[in-house]
């Protein structure tokens, strides 16, 4: 099953993770001083896709990206924002979860790149709660079934109203033979630290679990009388933002509409480009830094706004990663190349650095985090290459340190009189862009010297030649004009005759070297997990579990234990 | 050897289970009792318990012989546990388990469906009696009450049944759940009965006769798939309580059919042909024929909501595992699997109202809100040869099922009762000419005057043909405590 790709609806030709809050069909956000609501109202026929409706507040990638959406506006937006409710605008019905009949008529790596993308979405409500003091509260009103209870598992607090019918549950085992794999097994283990007994109980009751015992067994915070749930709600909005750290100013910093060219082969952005050689397979993302930094003090810095170009250039990057994710299946290395100024980079850095405290630096830097760590999690071979003319400097050297593979030219081409790459780090490599599992990429990357980084720090602003960064293991290859085109043309060409999946897994296993945390656990082991179920048989197969749903038919499996 | 056909009252619990053998499930519903009692007091007909009625109670499930009448005071009513006689060698009749022995246990992989089914058949149980607790004030008559407390009581009585199903075979989940049924509360904000249609107050007498004649045969739809299922327990205990849910159905008939029969003959009395002559007609003390259409174009419609959607994956599981079947399942004649039949369905395509092909098994719903929507034809038939026996010239009819319809396809959009689709401003202007209008609701309950003299009626309706149990004309059903 599975077969043909899905058509998107009303013509598209691509999906787009750009839009705003005018253009919203699936949610409204609206903001009352120090509390913000994002009531979700799906609207069942505004699918992504072709062929299926999105009923009982179900949703799809389209729903998800304005979720994203509305979140990032919240940070950028609303920096008086404290508490966030989010509800259903549906009567009796919060989130039925991802839509069925979508996911049992989308291609495999749809599926996948779905789920990438709402867990890093779901991600980034925990990071506004933890880095932004924007706590979240969810408003049980009525069914919260699978992706809809992990949309609630994503926030600080859990309320339900007990009517006697509304419960949360994960029915994906007992109804569809897949996992919550939208970090719904780990987080109710590992953030609401559910016991291990009672969330087996949990994820195998299709109905699941309402009334006091969803309390008791910590699945929800709190269970509310339907007549006494605006008052709660009320209070509970009004307790957190009492004890929210979060204090910017009322007025945030409009996100303005990205300015992209499309061409045939790529985008244009202002400070980003993105060129697709699609008989290579091949992508390369090449990242400008601007002219000069011409921003000195934190209200400079807020005037300029989205045009501020650490901001303005992470949000193209983001935008050009997510575009290449889920509108090129087959592009199967992406390179990052970088140019500019090395010391207006370096300035950029220190600018941010030194207003840190900031709210609007602040947000911009756990934003430049996010979407490294979007970039690492991205199922693509990631090369830096780190040529004469580029600025791999501090935040930009994170792209390098993302990479699987860096490769730094000694010297100069010939014939081209820009002096010879180098590379610098800033403070930014030591502790701004934490991965997902909570070392810094130079932290994972020297583990076994984990005095390494510290020693590193005395080479902050030093301009890093070719052999000096291969010798302190800051690229993986340092190579001279003669070896450098070949070199790199048998590398790419290589990696292109690959197995895409075992390359996939490959870089998955390599790239984290360290410890988990709830976050990595999401990406390594569930949705790795998730995504060999949703291959078999069991459920994908003709009479799996997915195919029969909504037929009646139970479906068939291969009762082989692998 | 256990006697399953007559009913062992020498435990507290009435039953023909061999409760007395079965120590647990018996603490477990003795347990229970006094909850369902203080519900009952609590909840149960306003005014009238310490009130002797003459009702009928369950002493065999023999469908000959099997009740009993005398004065009972409700509180005191034998409430037990009865199910229909083990039928030898029973089998699954339908779904993939088809031609399997049926089930004696709950088998794991439906233990949550089943318990579903159970708990919201269950709970519509104890609902009605909650939305009737008022009318005895205003019976038109002993005999009415005393009709109206059978009705309640049976209810209570099939609340049992439920509860007995939870308690034996569901274990915790199951006495959780049976705990759950006496807290819901009809029309409670904070803890409703699961299904809307018993949220609703039944606010007069008409309301109630439209209700029982309707709204319970609803439920005996629901009770005649369920008494297919091939969990035996659970058909042993629907088909007993098929036997007493017939009695709720006359009791709305005849209730309806009394209605029609007072008003025409008053109209003929007063010499009235136009049945639209409605302030003249009202000025007699009776009920308009055109108000009671009205009334039953809401019951109607309201009923239909609880058919649920078209097109539900739910009743298609139900189905395939052999849980719940169809109306009259082993007289139909197919594969009784349904993989690959279908059914036509009435959707909305397109902005029109059309008959679409859709696959049999998701189809059920359908499928059986049409046998249902028969049922009510034939009923309101009788009512019409009424009306023609006196020789007035109005027409009872159903309306389409498109009508005023809050669940499945035609929840978003307004349709006459004829079938034609209306515009918001068009159906503001004609919606109180198909539905009872604040004024007709105000007139009823003018009406709604108590009698209580044994013999004697309200001015709107008639006296019934014969007396329950055969009792005379002016016996007293209802011994009103001082």
């Amino acid at each position: 099953m599975a077969g043909a790709p899905r058509k998107l609806a009303n013509g598209k030709a691509f999906i787009d993770f750009q839009t705003e809050p005018s253009r919203y069909r699936h949610w409204k956000l609206s903001v009352q001083g120090e509390t913000a609501t994002l009531a979700m109202d799906v609207d069942e026929n505004a699918g992504l896709f072709e062929g299926y409706q999105l009923k009982l507040n179900s949703y799809d990638l389209g729903v998800d990206i304005e979720l994203a959406d509305a979140l990032m506006r919240l940070r950028f937006e609303h920096p008086n924002v404290k508490v966030v409710l989010l509800r259903s605008a549906k009567d009796r019905v919060f989130c039925a979860g991802a839509n069925i009949r979508m996911l049992a008529g989308s291609e495999h790596p749809h599926k996948v790149n779905f789920c990438k993308f709402t867990n890093e979405t779901r991600n980034a409500m925990e990071d506004a709660s933890q880095y932004s003091g924007q706590r979240f509260v969810t408003v049980v009103n009525g069914t919260a079934a699978g992706g809809g209870y992990e949309l609630a598992l994503a926030t600080d607090h859990i309320m339900m109203v007990d009517d006697g019918s509304t419960a949360v549950s994960l029915p994906e085992v007992p109804l569809l033979a897949v996992l919550p794999g939208t970090g719904g097994l780990t987080r109710v283990v590992d953030k609401r630290m559910v016991r291990r007994d009672h969330a087996d109980v949990f994820c195998t009751i299709e109905e699941g679990i309402k009334g006091r015992r969803a309390v008791q067994w910590r699945l929800i915070d709190e269970l509310v009388p339907p007549s006494k749930l605006e008052e709660r709600v009320k209070a509970t909005a009004s307790d957190l933002a009492t004890k929210s750290p979060r204090s910017g100013p009322a007025e945030g910093v409009k996100l303005t509409q990205l300015d992209r060219k499309f061409r045939a082969d790529g985008i244009d952005y202002g400070f980003v480009r993105l060129d697709i050689e699609a008989a290579q397979r091949l992508a390369t993302i090449t990242v400008r830094v601007a002219e000069a930094a011409s921003a000195k003090s934190a209200a400079e810095i807020v005037a300029l706004g989205a045009a501020f170009w650490p901001l303005q250039c992470a949000r193209e990057l983001d935008d050009a990663i997510l575009h290449l994710r889920n509108n090129a299946y087959e592009i199967g290395t992406v390179i990052f190349k970088t140019e500019g100024d090395p010391e207006v980079a370096r300035a950029y850095d220190d600018l941010l650095e030194a207003h840190r405290d900031n709210w609007f630096v602040h947000e911009i830097r756990h934003y430049w985090k996010r979407v490294l760590k979007r970039i690492d999690v991205t199922s693509r071979t990631l090369v830096a290459l780190i040529e004469p003319g580029s600025c791999f400097v501090g935040t930009l050297a994170e792209l390098a340190f993302a990479a699987d593979r860096s490769y730094m030219l000694l010297g100069q081409f010939q014939g081209d009189n820009r002096p010879a790459a180098t590379i610098e780090l800033t403070r930014a490599n030591f502790g701004a862009y934490p991965m997902s599992h909570g070392l810094t990429r130079l932290q994972s990357r020297f583990l076994a010297t984990p005095d390494k980084p510290a020693q590193l720090e005395a080479k902050i602003a030093t301009a890093l030649d070719a052999d000096e960064a291969e010798a302190l293991g800051l690229v993986t290859f340092a190579l001279d004009d003669i070896d450098w085109a070949d070199e790199v043309r048998v590398f790419l060409e290589e990696r292109a005759s690959f197995s895409p999946d075992a390359m996939t897994g490959l870089e998955a296993n390599l790239r984290f070297a360290g410890p988990e945390t709830m976050e990595s656990k999401i990406f390594a082991r569930l949705t790795a997990w998730q995504n060999w179920i949703f291959q078999r048989p069991n459920a994908v197969g003709e009479e799996g579990a997915l195919a029969r749903y909504g037929t009646g038919q139970r479906p068939t499996y291969d009762l082989r234990r692998v | 050897m256990l006697d399953t056909m007559n009913v062992d009252y020498s435990t507290r619990i009435p039953n023909n289970v061999g409760l007395a053998e079965d120590r647990t499930v018996l603490r477990a519903l003795e347990g229970w009792h006094p909850g369902y009692i203080d519900w009952w007091k609590d909840m149960g007909p306003i005014g009238f318990q310490e009130s002797r009625v003459y009702l009928r109670t369950a002493v065999s499930v023999d469908p000959k012989g099997w009740a009993k009448f005398d004065y009972v005071k409700m509180p005191e009513y034998r409430w037990g546990v009865l199910l229909a006689p083990q039928e030898e060698g029973r089998k699954v009749n339908f779904g993939k388990h088809k031609g399997e022995p049926a089930w004696q246990d709950v088998p794991g992989e439906y233990r949550a469906m089943l318990r579903r089914l159970i708990v919201i058949q269950g709970d519509t149980e104890p609902a009605s009696v909650e939305q009737q607790r008022h009318l005895g004030a205003t019976a038109p008559s002993l005999y009415d009450m005393r009709n109206l407390f059978q009705v309640n009581v049976e209810e209570g009585r099939h609340l049992w049944a439920m509860v007995y199903l939870l308690h034996k075979y569901f274990g915790r989940d199951g006495r959780d759940e049976a705990d759950e049924l006496l807290r819901r509360r009809s029309g409670d904000a904070d803890s409703p009965r699961m299904l809307g249609a018993f949220n609703e107050a039944t606010p007069d007498w008409l309301s109630f006769f439209m209700f029982t004649f309707f709204t319970d045969r609803d439920g005996k739809m629901q009770l005649e798939s369920l008494a297919q299922s091939g969990f035996d327990p659970l058909s042993r205990t629907c088909r007993f309580m098929l036997t007493e849910e017939a009695h709720h159905m006359f009791v709305g008939e005849t209730g309806v059919g009394r209605t029609l029969q007072r008003t025409c003959e008053a109209m003929k009395a007063a010499g009235i042909e136009d049945p639209y002559a409605i302030e003249k007609i009202r000025a007699l003390g009776v009920i308009d024929l055109p108000t009671i259409q009205k009334k039953l174009n809401l019951h109607y419609s309201l009923t239909l909501d609880l058919f649920g959607a078209e097109i539900s994956t739910n009743s298609a599981n139900f189905y395939n595992a052999g849980l719940k079947g169809r109306f009259q399942e082993t007289k139909i004649d197919d594969d009784h699997e349904l993989t690959n039949a279908t059914y036509p369905v009435l959707k909305l395509v397109d902005g029109q109202i059309v008959k679409v092909d859709e696959p049999a098994l998701t189809a059920l719903n359908m499928r059986l809100r049409d046998d249902y929507s028969e049922d009510c034809a034939r009923g309101v038939e009788r009512w019409n040869k009424i009306i023609e026996k006196e020789g007035i010239k109005f027409r009872l009819d159903l309306p389409h099922v498109a009508f005023h319809r809050k669940i499945g396809e035609f929840r978003n959009v307004n349709v006459s009762p004829k079938g034609i689709i209306l515009s918001d401003s068009d159906w503001a202007k004609v919606r109180d000419q198909y539905l009872p209008s604040l004024a007709d609701g105000e007139y009823i309950t003018s009406l709604m005057k108590p009698c209580f003299e044994p013999g004697r009626y309200a001015s709107w309706i008639a006296a019934p043909k014969v007396g329950i149990d055969n009792k005379p004309g002016d016996f007293e059903y209802v011994q009103i405590a001082a």
